[in-house]
């Protein structure tokens, strides 16, 4: 900072429809780092923004999921190429939430630009994977495709703040899903730095919707949101899995469930979120008459 | 101003423009900010529930379209007559709003509901044919069984000062409609100003119209909640003078839930409570009665509700 020059601090909002805006509830809570220090104030959302992030990511998810895949790959390379040129910035808000050293801090930073590049490369290899052209005894060419499950509600893992979110957000997107995601409670400031980033890597607004705040608060209502046709509970609170997974089948929405403790996300992941988040569509197409 | 002498000044070209330019000035700035004012009024709980009833027994549910088919119109009566088939206790709409051609289809499929066949006449929504076509048109929309006409204006008579012509024509539609039910479309949008809103609803009134109409819903914009303000006191300062009361329909552009409740409070806040009902206020709409039926079921079950869970028609 420059001499006599005032600071100018970041404010920092939600992510809803491609748009930046406060909560609804004009709430904010204050986030602290490791250490206890204080780091940012943070908006709180409330379930009117968890309303509103569900209807624009309705909006967007056809649009979406009509894109090639390839054209899909092509949004989240871009978005790991965003990532890259904001490496420092990026590295700052990780250390800073999650108490690492800057070395370690960059590693994990590099660990999440590559996950995102793994999964963009997915998006065109999925339905060779999962899809199938499957034999059947009678006169018809009868194949499998995965198809994007639709909306898809994230509660983000409490700990591993960038790299954790990359690698439960970016499987759901990848196919064609459209995301309401609750970031990290206690570990926010890396969610938003994401957002900005996919605001600026042509993802179309809404198809990624990054809301911070309460994460006992927002996930009851995304569970019972009838609109909601998927459920990640990666970074559900302690205790309260079961509630949410029985208010979840009130529209029998898949649910993806915890798994204890918080895994290494620095491991190769495999396929297996990308296809939980795909139904499977098999089409008999009568041939030879 | 008196009653009695209603008639007497509509009685001449001359009279009536005098009335119609005697009639008080609309301020513009005020009549915004009244309505903007009255916009930010919240609802909620068991007001707001019993507001979404009352707006669904007030929808004028409305297919206007060249490709409307039987087909359509069936499944639209039956949605008029039960909004949710999983939920009896949602009120039925107030009518159902067809082109004249559509009126026999609609007026079988409503017989025994409480729910009126509506239909659009006058060479709607231009209204730009002489005055034998449109009493034609009256004519066969009311033998084909329509409890309600809704007729549109001529806006070009009318914006070039011939109230008289627009007043006769308002005149001979009321006698064509026999004992149906007259709403008389003012097409807000292309009127210009709020001082014209009010002259074209008196002229309305005058004429005979039981409802006076915002708009066809071809024209945007459509209805706007300063324009619904200005022939609300149109209406009540008639129904005062005259003891006569005239109801107020809103049209096109009336999308969500908390669009409609936006027109109650300013329904109840300037024509006062004996307008917060079906045979005084109706909301012209489509896709209105979707978004009604998603908030009456967040409002009693706690969960957001998806458009799937409701028929598209």
């Amino acid at each position: 900072m420059g001499e006599g020059r005032l600071g100018v601090r970041k404010t920092y909002k939600l992510y809803i429809g491609g748009a930046f805006p406060r909560s609804e509830s004009g709430r904010s809570y204050e986030v602290t780092g490791a250490g206890g220090e204080f780091l940012a104030n943070v908006a709180l959302a409330s379930r009117k923004d968890v309303r509103d992030a569900v209807v624009a990511a309705r909006r967007a998810q056809p649009g979406w999921s009509s894109a090639t895949a390839y054209l899909r790959g092509q949004v989240l390379y871009r978005a790991a190429e965003m990532m890259e040129g904001r490496r420092g910035q990026f590295a700052e808000v990780v250390a800073g939430a999650e108490g690492l050293a800057a070395g370690e801090a960059a590693s994990v930073v590099g660990a999440a630009v590559d996950r995102m590049v793994w999964y963009a490369g997915w998006s065109d290899k999925l339905a060779q994977v999962a899809g199938a052209a499957n034999p059947v005894a009678g006169p018809y060419f009868n194949f499998s495709v995965p198809e994007p499950t639709g909306v898809v509600g994230v509660l983000a893992p409490q700990a591993s703040s960038l790299l954790g979110l990359v690698s439960v957000l970016a499987p759901v997107v990848v196919s064609g899903n459209a995301a309401v995601v609750v970031a990290s409670q206690e570990r926010p400031l890396p969610a938003v730095e994401l957002a900005e980033v996919l605001a600026t890597s042509d993802l179309p607004g809404g198809v990624v919707n990054m809301l911070t705040g309460r994460t006992a608060e927002l996930a009851p209502v995304l569970a019972a949101h009838r609109d909601v046709e998927a459920l990640d509970l990666a970074g559900a609170p302690e205790g309260l899995e079961a509630e949410l997974e029985a208010t979840a089948a009130g529209n029998v929405k898949r649910v993806l469930r915890r798994r204890k403790p918080e895994p290494d996300w620095a491991g190769e992941p495999g396929p297996e979120r990308m296809l939980y988040f795909v139904e499977t569509k098999t089409v008999w197409h009568p041939i030879g008459l | 101003m008196p009653a009695a002498g209603l008639s007497e000044l509509a009685g001449s070209e001359a009279s009536l423009r005098r009335l119609l330019h005697g009639l008080p000035g609309v301020d513009q700035v005020g009549v915004e900010a009244r309505a903007a004012a009255l916009a930010t009024r919240s609802v909620k709980t068991t007001a707001k529930l019993w507001a979404i009833d009352t707006a669904i027994s007030m929808v004028d549910l409305t297919t206007l379209e060249g490709a409307d088919t039987p087909g359509k119109v069936l499944d639209l009566c039956g949605k008029a007559r039960r909004p949710d088939p999983a939920d009896p206790s949602v009120p039925p709409v107030a009518a159902v709003c067809v082109y004249p051609d559509l009126v026999p289809v609609a007026k079988a499929s409503l017989e025994g509901s409480t729910v009126k066949t509506a239909s659009v006449a006058t060479a709607f929504p231009s209204g730009r044919a002489s005055l034998s076509v449109k009493l034609a048109d009256v004519a066969d929309a009311v033998k084909a069984g329509a409890d309600e006409v809704d007729m549109v204006i001529d806006r070009g008579a009318f914006l070039a000062g011939r109230y008289g012509r627009v007043l006769g024509e308002v005149q001979a539609v009321r006698e064509a409609c026999g004992p149906a039910r007259l709403k008389v479309i003012l097409e807000t949008g292309e009127l210009a100003t709020y001082d014209n809103v009010r002259r074209a609803s008196w002229v309305a009134m005058i004429g005979g119209a039981d409802f006076i109409k915002t708009s066809t819903g071809k024209v945007s914009p459509a209805a706007t909640l300063p324009v619904a303000l200005v022939m609300l006191e149109a209406a009540r300062d008639f129904t005062e003078a005259t003891g006569r009361a005239v109801g107020v329909k809103v049209a096109g552009g009336v999308r969500t839930a908390k669009d409609a409740i936006r027109y109650l409070v300013l329904v109840n806040e300037v024509a006062g409570e004996d307008w917060l009902e079906p045979a005084r206020f109706r909301i012209g709409a489509s896709s209105l009665l979707n978004d009604l039926l998603m908030q009456r079921s967040k409002q009693r079950s706690g969960a957001y509700a998806g458009a799937q869970d409701f028929s598209i028609e």
